[in-house]
């Protein structure tokens, strides 16, 4: 296969929305001056054209089978701290024009700009995520036999298992983001994922448990056909399931807590990574508002978001308003140094954009978000930090977490976990919550280890109503004194 | 597009995967045109305005062993689009396998016309400008509770206006409008140093019927203030009572327990439990998609079958599982018309207006009868388990000493087994509260673990 430089995979795109609808520069200008008639700051376009499809087995039968089309355009335009939004599922010249007089009511003052300059296409900085052929191209019978072989594997991994669901969800979207300023930026995003679900009951059939995993990325839809991959994520689920089988009740009050490296990483994401995002910190509705500098973390402790790592769920090679994503350090040895910003809220606080400005779809508009979250690695060997807890919960994976971006209050829910007694692992624990406090928790990290996984790929942040696919990692941590929500005393 | 249109589409849509091959059809057309609109203190926010079509398309193929099936969804309406997807739909049907459950029902359509009171022209004249009025008054109201409110997450206007036609090849062909309103008011109440956030919210199918600008803001800026140097609880076993803002959740757990997919999949720790008493009898759960003017009422669900009145649970005792038709045939029952649809995904099992029947006494009278305990003002994190009904989940508010409120708590965590809560339901209120599809009045659970420091 040809390996696309980043300049052509900018051009497809652009070149999708040319011979797909029949947008050529001159009506994208004109649609941008129609936005710049009234006095607008700034005023872009967001073009989107996605195809999706899914295949779902339960009861060893692939029941269903479906593929969706979403097209639109969004027109936004800016003043001050004011946003106009409007959009379309028509993607015709006339409606980009209607939607533009739509968003520019937003500001009352006459415009005076003359026409936008729109270049043939500004070169994209990176290439994280070239595919030889689309997901939503991947025949449907070789996702359909994939499932398949995943229910036969299940079950003959452990007779307990009771039911089987899996499901292959593929997409693709061609985004193109036409803005005032002259920019024209097109990205095209492969995103695949593979989910497995399985029920378990014992013997007597009166215990049941349930166990999950997933694993997807922005890469061939190939790689997940690969028994290689998909084997140990149907192991992985099986296991978790017949381990909780015998998993006694969680202890309930404030003791120490050992993470696993991967997905826990979550708690990054809720504990510090909304509070540190632009929009809040703006508008000074965040705990971590105006505390740049300022210590919020033990000393060795490094937070990054990175929207940059190659064939990652949660990275872009542009972000929802055309800048290219980059690696920002949100936490560096312990200190507050930076915070995650869109294009508005940059501005507003006289900083620069970090391509954190995404959006769900064309029906949205941007705010800042996560990409990739995770800490980075430290020094000590996981199995260590696990024999230095006297008394606590070893917590491996979580279902979900929240956060109360103002009293910085967030929770996460474990769905594997352990005892910790005089550094030994002890009984697996049934599903305790963590509750923290986000501007102090990372202060309790107490030991770091050498061992950062990033998760399989499965995560998707919600903020206003809008879901976008996110990544977290963690090494081994020890977080002294978190309150374990379980039921015994 | 008015309904004439919007059914010949489902026409279009209807005889093109017939002239595919498709033995067995329906469509699902959905058009809204919506508005909201954010401001912060005096400031517009944003405001956004849509307009949304969506055609959902599901194909049945098979023969005598059963049928295997497929949906496609697109937002293009052209003929061009509209055939190119109908016969890509049975394409898809085909390469799935055959599942001797599948079908889509064949008779027992809705036939009448109820009015269910869902739409109200008259509102479509009421300007953008004047409904972000009354968001700069919530604001505006918000502050003006104490001076501790300075700031804001802001307060939001949103309308919707939506139409719903559904077809299938049985014949069944329908269609409805309906509207919705909602005014949103979140501020911030700080105090040494720290901040609290909370809201209030108003919902309702008629502009009128949402609770006044000022009594939202100031809802909300009570809600925020009564946060303030709030403390955590050391960890101790004690009543926890819900208020109707957090009450709902706990149907929306039963709900999720007692669907006939939960059901026929066994993943739900009340599967099989049909006719037992799973509740205390201080409980008992409706569902109902005809209440009119409901935020959950519709005349037919997303098969065509009429809505109805379904007694979930009566007086503690599981008295129905709510089904659609696929789940209905898994488990030998009928349909209780609650197939909830979107135009991209097959028919789940879903609630309409789905409620706790009030009790007697006051939230007042409640917490002076508890003496010591949690009144829940607020839920975090995704703690339930549906298979083993392990609850745990993060909360907020206010503790309650000597039958009265003493002061705010936080970060603590509430956990217990959920068959043994709504055993030991031991007080409902009389204040249901509609804001939704699910309304609860306060209730109490007479023990469960709090989780401090």
């Amino acid at each position: 296969m040809k390996e696309p430089t980043p300049r052509e995979t900018g051009d497809e795109a652009l070149g999708f929305f040319r011979d797909h609808f029949g947008l050529d520069d001159r009506s994208l200008v004109s649609a941008l001056d129609t936005a710049l008639e009234r006095q607008i700051d700034f005023a872009d376009l967001f073009f989107e054209y996605s195809t999706q499809d899914s295949v779902s087995l339960e009861e060893s039968i692939v029941k269903n089978g479906d593929r969706h089309i979403e097209q639109g355009v969004g027109v936004r335009a800016q003043i001050g701290e004011r946003q106009g939004y409007a959009h379309s599922d028509d993607v015709t010249v006339e409606s980009v024009k209607l939607a533009a007089t739509t968003a520019r009511a937003i500001s009352a003052g006459a415009g005076g700009v003359s026409s936008v300059p729109v270049g043939s296409g500004t070169p994209t900085v990176h290439d994280l995520y070239p595919v030889a052929t689309a997901p939503t191209d991947v025949p449907i019978e070789r996702k359909v036999s994939l499932l398949s072989e995943i229910d036969i594997y299940a079950r003959g991994l452990d007779p307990r298992v009771k039911q089987v669901m899996a499901s292959a969800v593929s997409q693709h979207r061609n985004v193109l983001v036409v803005g005032s300023d002259g920019s024209l930026v097109g990205d095209v995003r492969p995103l695949v994922r593979l989910n497995v679900q399985v029920i378990v009951a014992d013997a007597s059939g009166q215990r049941r448990e349930v166990g999950y995993q997933g694993m997807g990325g922005r890469f061939e839809f190939e790689k997940l056909l690969d028994p290689e991959a998909w084997k140990p994520l149907v192991a992985e689920s099986v296991r978790v399931a017949t381990l909780n089988l015998d998993a006694e009740a969680c202890p309930a009050g404030a003791m120490d807590v050992v993470l696993g490296p991967g997905w826990p990483g979550i708690l990054l994401h809720e504990a510090i990574g909304h509070g540190l995002e632009g929009d809040f910190n703006r508008k000074k509705t965040s705990a971590f508002s105006d505390r740049l500098g300022e210590r919020v973390a033990s000393k060795g402790v490094t937070v990054v978001d990175d929207g940059t790592i190659p064939g990652r769920r949660g990275s872009l090679n542009v972000d929802d308003e055309g800048t290219p994503t980059q690696r920002t350090v949100l936490i560096e040895d312990g200190i507050l140094r930076g915070y995650l910003q869109d294009r508005l809220n940059a501005r507003l606080m006289g900083v620069e954009s970090t391509g954190n400005g995404r959006r769900e779809s064309y029906a949205h508009l941007p705010m800042p978000r996560m990409t990739n979250t995770f800490m980075l690695a430290g020094e000590e060997d996981p199995d260590d930090v696990i024999r230095s807890v006297k008394r606590g919960i070893y917590a491996v994976s979580f279902g979900g977490g929240q956060v109360d971006i103002t009293s910085g209050k967030f929770v996460f829910s474990a769905n594997e976990a352990y005892k910790i007694e005089d550094g030994q692992l002890g009984a697996p624990l049934k599903g305790a919550t963590l509750i923290g406090n986000g501007p102090d928790v990372l202060t309790r990290v107490s030991m770091i280890g050498n061992d950062l996984e990033l998760d399989w790929g499965i995560g998707t942040c919600g903020k206003d109503g809008q879901g976008v696919p996110v990544g977290v990692g963690l090494p081994t941590l020890r977080v002294e004194e978190l309150t374990v929500g379980g039921t015994e005393g | 597009m008015n309904a004439p249109d919007l059914l010949a589409v489902i026409d279009l849509a209807l005889e093109s995967v017939a002239r595919a091959g498709a033995d067995a059809a329906d469509c699902v057309l959905v058009e809204s045109d919506s508005v909201e609109a954010r401001v912060r203190d005096a400031e517009i926010d944003f405001v956004k305005q849509a307009r949304e079509r969506t055609l959902g398309i599901r194909a049945l193929v098979g023969g005598d062993r059963g049928k295997s099936s497929a949906i496609t969804s697109t937002s293009d309406l052209s003929e061009a689009a509209v055939t190119r997807m109908a016969s890509e739909t049975v394409a898809l049907a085909r390469a799935t396998a055959v599942d001797p459950s599948a079908g889509i029902p064949e008779d027992g359509f809705a036939t009448d016309d109820p009015d269910l009171a869902l739409y109200h022209e008259a509102d479509r004249d009421v300007s953008v400008e004047a409904r972000i009025e009354d968001a700069r008054r919530a604001e505006a109201a918000a502050r003006a509770v104490d001076p501790r409110i300075a700031n804001s997450e802001g307060s939001a206007v949103g309308s919707d206006y939506s139409t719903i036609a559904i077809g299938n090849h049985a014949g069944f062909r329908g269609s409805y409008r309906s509207s919705s309103h909602s005014l949103f008011s979140e501020p911030l109440a700080h105090q040494n140093g720290s901040m609290q956030r909370d809201y209030w919210y108003t919902t309702a199918r008629k502009l009128s019927d949402l609770e006044s600008p000022d009594a939202v803001g100031r809802r909300a800026g009570e809600r925020a203030i009564r946060r303030l140097g709030a403390s955590r609880l050391s960890t101790c076993e004690a009543p926890v009572i819900f208020d109707p803002v957090t009450a709902p959740s706990l149907l929306g757990h039963i709900a999720s327990c007692i669907t006939g997919y939960a059901i026929y999949r066994e993943s739900s720790f009340l599967a099989g439990r049909l006719g037992e008493q799973v509740a205390s009898d201080l409980v008992t759960l409706i569902d109902d998609g005809r209440l009119p003017g409901g935020l959950g009422s519709k005349p037919f669900d997303g098969e065509g079958q009429p809505t109805r009145r379904t007694v979930a649970i009566d007086r503690g005792k599981l008295a129905s599982y709510l089904l659609d038709s696929y789940s209905a045939r898994k488990l030998g029952m009928q349909t209780t018309g609650s197939a909830a649809r979107s135009a991209g995904s097959p028919p789940s099992v879903g609630t309409t207006n789905f409620w706790l029947e009030p009790g007697d006494a006051s939230l007042e009278e409640i917490i002076a009868d508890t003496g010591r305990g949690l009144l829940v003002t607020e839920l975090i994190g995704m703690g339930f388990n549906p298979v083993t009904g392990d609850y745990s989940r993060g909360a907020a508010g206010l503790w309650i000493e000597n039958g009265a409120i003493s002061h705010p708590v936080e970060e603590i965590t509430i956990a217990g087994s959920f068959g043994d809560m709504l055993t030991n339901i031991d007080a409902v209120g009389s204040d249901l509260l509609w804001r939704g599809r699910t309304a609860a009045p306060s209730v109490r659970i007479s023990n469960m673990t709090i989780a401090g420091e």
